[in-house]
């Protein structure tokens, strides 16, 4: 043992003999600081008495956080949000569709015929990779573009915090840490960025269990779809006045359930594999700030709204690929994409679903962003020989009454269907990002695969439950 | 550029252009002169400081904790480049968690020239707790008293300047919001960091005696093993608290490299806070 080491040791050995005979003195030591704060701050601040501003806060965090309009105020504040996006998004969408799947579409065939390029070519650059993007694109732009505005600017008021609080006595009856409300809620946003901001959570059981359950929150990749699958399905049972208020109660619901399950899994997991009870902590609720709407803009817009899109855009290039190759290999007669969906359908339809939901959801399984885009492709490639649908290729299914009318004429679909294909949607594995970055904060294979099968067990669990009560109740 | 020296007072240049003298960096990677560390508590404005500075759109919200890994980017003032870090806000750098251990390790090992601590001006109390804890570890400290506005809103009057003699550091008012306060703010950081001005700081004291008499025991032997340790009572606390980060620097020898390092002068490695 080197000299220098030996008096490392030897100063070690000293500073625990010395913490012995002083005993606790960590209170001692931040009292020490807090006394000399308090001492500070009251040489250097003065009061004028007045204080409306402070009144004003106070005022309403009474009302936003009081026991009785607390709950009430969160669900309604969820609801306007979504109705906006759901009404806000549906005029844009068409325009996107009819431009980027139409006119941009056709006007890329001509070109490609144009310079004689092989079919082949054609099909795999124009009806796989572009279309992939095209139907990204028109899906998933104006629903983002309205929602995380509109979510920012809530967050900028100083919301977010306060929800804390209202749903900290749950958290604390379900054994979780309060401070996981407010990674639920940047989960409604994104879950791998829900997952990182699970690190505000001190203790090691708690943190597992935020990150665990933030897969329940509604990511943004799976909001335009619960959108779009609601309106289909729900909005068509009611006149068109009331179609988008139903359709925004049906994804307030599910994401209610989200939020139950966030819950349910919490509680249950606090009781089984994260035995443990809650830590108390304090959180500040920040003063109201009033929000600064063109910033806001501006950040959510470029930053997370095109940052977002873009990895989709990513994702969806290849995925388009994929599914082009599905449909346009044939094996024995049949495209892969056939023989996959007819292999599936046994299975999908005893968990009420259907073979090209399961298929897509593998196909599906980089970003939750390409669900629709993929499941229109299969369902026109194993329907087959639809107007205006090729093979492996979409077209002119621009609006939301012409993506029913090929879910429900040509895939079959039914209002069973599509309530089970909102709840799986809500309840399956996280998507390939959000399980790296599971990886990466729990470092641990075995939360990694809680984390990924657990909603999955649910998911069908639950699809299985609906579709075998409905039927047997002669629903479906 | 090179014309405005550190010399220049704080409100030269011309008043009706506030950042005459400060160009956004980004993230443009490069040489850099001095390291500048942004703590503070939680939701006090750190980032939209940060952003202000760097030019860099990292996303802010109105709630504590949206920061949980530490961001980088660069600005430029008069002729010297600085590397700005955002820490995540924390209440206090007893490390308990992960994002307080991010923000302590980087203050301590990390040997930022200066650092400086957004205040909240409406929760001064509060957040000088925080300010305390970084001042017992560093002298080169800039206080940004943020939210000016906020504090007036609530009919709060706040003497900056009493507040810069009791804490014996720069003391710099803003509303980081407005990009108020920028100017004179990196005007401070400059002096602090060029050494032009040195720092007096008042600290937290215990008074119990026998804890005293532990301290200095101490920090003597810290002293003789590791000659020029810069915040040798710091360490010598937190080796008092039976702190498991600090004993295992010491163990490891982590912190006679930091002596060793700034004995020499030469620039630390960024990453040996988190390595």
């Amino acid at each position: 043992m080197s000299e220098q080491a030996a008096n490392v040791n030897d100063l070690l050995a000293r500073a625990s003999a010395l913490r012995e005979q002083i005993g606790d003195y960590h209170d001692k030591y931040v009292e020490s600081i807090y006394a000399e704060a308090a001492r500070v701050a009251d040489k250097v601040v003065t009061s004028e008495g007045n204080n409306r501003a402070f009144d004003f806060d106070r005022t309403l965090d009474r009302i936003l956080t009081s026991r009785v309009w607390g709950f009430p105020i969160m669900v309604l504040m969820l609801g306007v949000v979504l109705w906006l996006t759901i009404a806000g998004a549906n005029i844009p969408s068409q325009m996107l569709g009819t431009l980027l799947l139409d006119w941009v579409y056709g006007g890329l065939h001509a070109v490609f015929e144009a310079i004689g390029a092989p079919w082949w070519l054609t099909g795999f650059l124009v009806d796989g990779v572009y279309l992939g993007l095209a139907w990204v694109v028109s899906v998933m732009l104006p629903p983002m573009a309205i929602f995380f505005p509109l979510f920012t600017l809530l967050e900028d008021f100083g919301y977010l915090p306060r929800v804390a609080f209202n749903l900290d006595r749950i958290f604390a009856k379900a054994g979780a840490h309060g401070k996981q409300a407010l990674s639920m809620a940047m989960g409604f946003g994104c879950n791998a960025a829900g997952v990182i901001a699970t690190r505000i959570i001190d203790s090691p059981r708690e943190r597992l269990i935020a990150i665990i359950t933030n897969n329940f929150s509604l990511c943004n990749g799976r909001w335009p779809t619960q959108i779009l699958i609601a309106t289909i399905f729900i909005g068509a049972l009611v006149p068109a006045a009331w179609s988008a208020t139903a359709s925004m109660l049906a994804v307030l619901g599910v994401a209610m359930l989200g939020v139950f399950m966030t819950f349910a899994v919490s509680w249950a997991l606090s009781k089984t594999l994260l035995r443990g009870e809650a830590s108390t902590f304090s959180l500040e609720l920040p003063p109201y700030r009033p929000p600064r709407l063109l910033q806001t803009l501006y950040t959510s817009v470029i930053d997370r709204t095109l940052i977002v899109l873009w990895r989709a855009v990513v994702m969806a290039a290849p995925a388009g690929a994929v599914i082009w190759l599905l449909g346009n290999i044939n094996v024995a007669g049949a495209s892969l994409a056939e023989w996959a969906v007819s292999g599936l359908d046994p299975i999908g339809w005893f968990i009420g679903l259907n073979g090209v939901i399961l298929l897509a959801y593998i196909v599906a399984i980089p970003a939750n962003e390409i669900i629709i885009p993929t499941i229109l492709m299969l369902t026109a490639i194993a329907g087959g020989g639809v107007a205006g649908v090729q093979p492996g290729v979409m077209t002119e299914f621009d609006t939301a009454s012409q993506t029913a009318q090929v879910l429900v004429g040509v895939g079959g679909w039914t209002l069973l269907t599509g309530i089970n294909l909102m709840l799986f949607s809500l309840m399956h594995n996280p998507c390939s990002t959000t399980i790296l970055t599971i990886y990466r904060e729990t470092n641990s294979l075995k939360w990694t695969a809680v984390a990924t099968v657990l909603p999955i067990i649910l998911g069908v669990a639950t699809t299985t439950t609906i579709a075998w009560i409905a039927r047997a109740l002669g629903l479906a | 550029m090179s014309e405005l020296t550190v010399q220049t007072p704080p409100h030269a240049g011309c008043a009706t252009c506030p950042h005459a003298q400060l160009v956004q960096l980004g993230i443009k990677d490069g040489n850099w002169d001095y390291l500048v560390a942004l703590a503070g508590n939680p939701n006090t404005g750190k980032s939209t400081v940060f952003n202000s500075l760097t030019g860099l759109r990292q996303h802010t919200g109105n709630w504590p904790g949206k920061t949980v890994t530490r961001m980088e980017g660069m600005t430029q003032f008069g002729d010297k480049v600085y590397k700005l870090v955002d820490l995540p806000g924390t209440y206090s750098l007893l490390a308990t968690s992960e994002d307080e251990e991010v923000a302590r390790d980087f203050i301590l090992f990390g040997q930022p020239d200066v650092t400086i601590v957004v205040l909240d001006a409406t929760r001064l109390e509060r957040n000088l707790n925080l300010a305390f804890q970084v001042l017992e570890i560093t002298d080169r400290v800039v206080i940004a008293l943020n939210l000016m506005d906020e504090a007036r809103r609530h009919g709060l009057d706040i003497n900056a300047r009493r507040l810069a003699r009791e804490l014996g550091v720069p003391v710099v008012p803003m509303v980081a919001r407005r990009g108020e306060g920028m100017n004179d703010l990196m005007q401070m950081v400059a002096e602090v960091a060029s050494g032009e001005r040195v720092n007096k700081p008042r600290r937290a004291r215990i008074t119990d005696e026998t804890f005293e008499r532990a301290v200095s025991d101490l920090v003597r032997h810290l002293e003789a093993l590791y000659p020029g340790l810069p915040n040798a009572r710091w360490v010598a606390i937190r080796l008092l608290d039976g702190d498991e980060r600090i004993t295992q620097a010491v163990r490891t020898g982590e912190l006679a490299d930091l002596v060793a390092r700034q004995r020499t002068g030469s620039v630390p490695a960024m990453e040996a806070a988190h390595a």
